[in-house]
């Protein structure tokens, strides 16, 4: 197993790489907007436009080997991890070809191949699975981190308490990436939560925990680095808030009432792509160049994923029972 | 043959199935240091370690979530929740995760989890530790639900639950820890089918866990009757095993379902469509059923009795349902 630097080594190679998958998600995503808008995608779409550079930064920091737990906001998430784009476009078609076969949709991308476990759309219900995990990573003593993520919205609910307290009492290696983007779909955190600093619950269950920026993807890889660091040295979980934002709806049926534009103004402003891209042109790590080819190449490839899912099938409907059960049992 | 409660063939199951496999281990509420709620697991901590019998504290969506990763992760975790009822407390994981990740996943990833919890009434422990609840579960798609009634199935239908790929709900009644018998130990069985416990010619009783012994105790009065009473233990409540369902009823004519449950919209209920649905013409009269009634269980001796069903019922219904 090779082993993930503690540190984030910005040279250009690297600034291009952060940016290119922070488009990544974001191209991929407006591409999904409008795809929802012909009716091409359906059910809900909960988009990740704003918070990008929190699965970006915190993927740096993961090895193939690690396994993910994301929610149903995670389109970025799997993108990132390499879930080719193809597949996730054509999961949200319904098509066979998708990466859970069209059973799932965009809430649910799940690949096995990366270890990607989901899209889980109960909030915080994937937390006691990433916490199993782990136990099962701990008992087996594979050294193998797994990163959940979840909302701040899942610190109202008792499997985020249950999780952290077990994942801290068994010292079990998770990664606990808290995506604080301040509302539990219109709900604020003010109006839903005693104690609004998030990780200082983490505190509480004897956790190592800080919190940061989660706008700027810089500051996210580092924090991330370290985390898994330590949870590669110790075994035990730490907890990581990303303070971010949504700029788009909570869902495609989300008129926004509960926020006002300026507020959703004021956050758009200082974008994870707009900072960062303004920062490496004037460090001179990136030039107008790099970001015209990095446009183009994301370009293709949301182009590539659309014709993938327009070109997918359907399953066949005499396939709807399968896999409820293993086809064959001992 | 080996002389053993309901308990040790639980815990022998237990042991030799850590025993063979590295991967499985035990973890619920005081399943170590107490020695389990019901004694079921006792003496297992000093024998394996609490790695392998492992307490948890109380959170029953946390630990069972967590069996649920596990197996993910590949380990063959046995998840013990106290009671049924506090299993409602896991209810988001066991529907949310264990029974729809298989299929939601498009056939990636599987959930090998064995979930055992003691169900049922009887004890006087009112209406929020008495509940039959198996019923409830046997009707989600995606996992196995199984009702051991005798000691042998307690002891044998753990092994075939660990080597299920999918997840599998195991519902022991607490009246039946303290059963003994003299069962072939290791006890075989299969987690399919249903089973025949006593023959007969004039009725079917079809029924399964805490109230087998009770349904055969019937049976034994009505054969003082006359009246020649076949017992089915339907072990499996999902999937059930419709073909033995309409087997009997096709030999007898006549059904009486006796069902721990409440009757609205139970396992009762779906044995009793299966029957219209496809055994229609066999019967000679019409269904009926003993379940419990339709109220929280509740505290007091006589009130708790008269919830539940009886011999009494039991035999009244058959019947009834003879005309005699």
């Amino acid at each position: 197993m090779t082993q993930a630097s503690p540190k984030v080594w910005l040279d250009r190679q690297h600034c291009r790489e952060l940016l290119h998958q922070m488009i990544r998600i974001r191209r991929f995503e407006e591409k999904c907007a409008e795809l929802y808008t012909q009716e091409k995608i359906r059910g809900f779409l909960h988009l990740y436009i704003g918070e990008e550079a929190v699965a970006v930064g915190v993927m740096q920091a993961l090895l193939p080997e690690d396994a993910i737990v994301a929610t149903y906001r995670e389109h970025g998430h799997a993108l990132v991890r390499g879930v080719p784009a193809g597949s996730i476009m054509a999961e949200m078609y319904g098509k066979q070809e998708g990466c859970s076969r069209g059973r799932g949709g965009s809430m649910h991308l799940f690949d096995a191949a990366r270890r990607f476990y989901g899209g889980n759309a109960i909030v915080g219900g994937g937390m006691p699975v990433a916490t199993g995990l782990a136990l099962a990573d701990a008992m087996m003593a594979r050294k193998q981190v797994t990163a959940c993520f979840f909302g701040e919205g899942a610190a109202a609910e008792g499997e985020f308490h249950e999780s952290m307290n077990l994942a801290a009492l068994w010292r079990l290696p998770v990664l606990f990436v808290c995506e604080n983007n301040l509302y539990a779909m219109g709900t604020a955190l003010e109006l839903s939560e005693s104690q609004t600093d998030i990780s200082a619950k983490a505190a509480a269950y004897n956790m190592q925990a800080e919190a940061v920026d989660g706008m700027n993807v810089v500051e996210v890889e580092a924090a991330a680095r370290r985390a898994v660091a330590a949870i590669r040295e110790t075994g035990a979980p730490y907890f990581l808030e990303c303070r971010t934002y949504r700029f788009r709806a909570h869902s495609m049926y989300d008129p926004q009432l509960y926020r006002d534009k300026a507020e959703v103004e004021r956050w758009t402003g200082r974008g994870p792509i707009k900072r960062f891209t303004e920062w490496a042109l004037e460090a001179g790590e990136i030039r107008q160049a790099d970001i015209d080819e990095i446009e183009k190449l994301v370009a293709e490839e949301v182009a590539g994923a659309v014709a993938f899912a327009e070109a997918g099938t359907f399953e066949p409907v005499a396939d709807l029972a399968r896999d409820v059960g293993a086809e064959r049992r001992p | 043959m080996t002389v053993m409660s309901y308990r040790d063939a639980v815990r022998g199951a237990i042991r030799e199935a850590m025993q063979s496999d590295p991967r499985v281990f035990l973890m619920g509420e005081d399943v170590g240091h107490y020695g389990g709620c019901y004694a079921v697991s006792k003496g297992l901590l000093e024998e394996f370690g609490p790695e392998r019998i492992r307490d948890t504290p109380l959170s029953e969506s946390g630990f069972t979530g967590a069996g649920i990763g596990a197996a993910m992760g590949g380990l063959r975790p046995i998840v013990e929740i106290m009671t049924c009822n506090f299993s409602l407390l896991a209810l988001d994981q066991i529907m949310n995760n264990a029974a729809t990740i298989r299929h939601m996943s498009g056939g990636q990833f599987n959930v090998p989890v064995v979930i055992r919890m003691a169900t049922g009434g009887g004890r006087q422990l009112g209406a929020q530790h008495s509940h039959s609840l198996e019923g409830w579960y046997a009707h989600i798609p995606g996992i196995r639900v199984l009702a051991p009634g005798t000691v042998a199935d307690a002891g044998g239908m753990l092994a075939p639950a660990l080597d299920d790929p999918d997840p599998v709900l195991i519902f022991e009644n607490a009246l039946l820890y303290n059963d003994t018998a003299d069962v072939d130990w290791p006890a075989s069985v299969d987690i399919d089918h249903a089973a025949v416990r006593r023959e007969g010619t004039d009725i079917s009783l079809i029924t399964y866990g805490g109230s087998l012994g009770k349904t055969l105790a019937a049976a034994d009065q009505l054969a003082a009757e006359g009246i020649s009473a076949e017992v089915l233990d339907l072990r499996v409540l999902r999937p059930l095993d419709e073909d033995a369902i309409l087997a009997t009823v096709a030999r007898t004519r006549r059904c009486v379902i006796v069902d721990e449950g409440w009757q609205s919209g139970s396992i009762s209920a779906e044995i009793m469509a299966r029957i219209i649905e496809k055994g229609f013409w066999y019967l000679d009269a019409p269904l009926a059923r003993v379940c419990s009634k339709e109220v929280p269980i509740p505290y007091a001796h006589h009130l708790e009795e008269a919830a539940l069903p009886s011999i009494t019922g039991i035999v009244e219904a058959c019947r009834a349902v003879l005309g005699r």
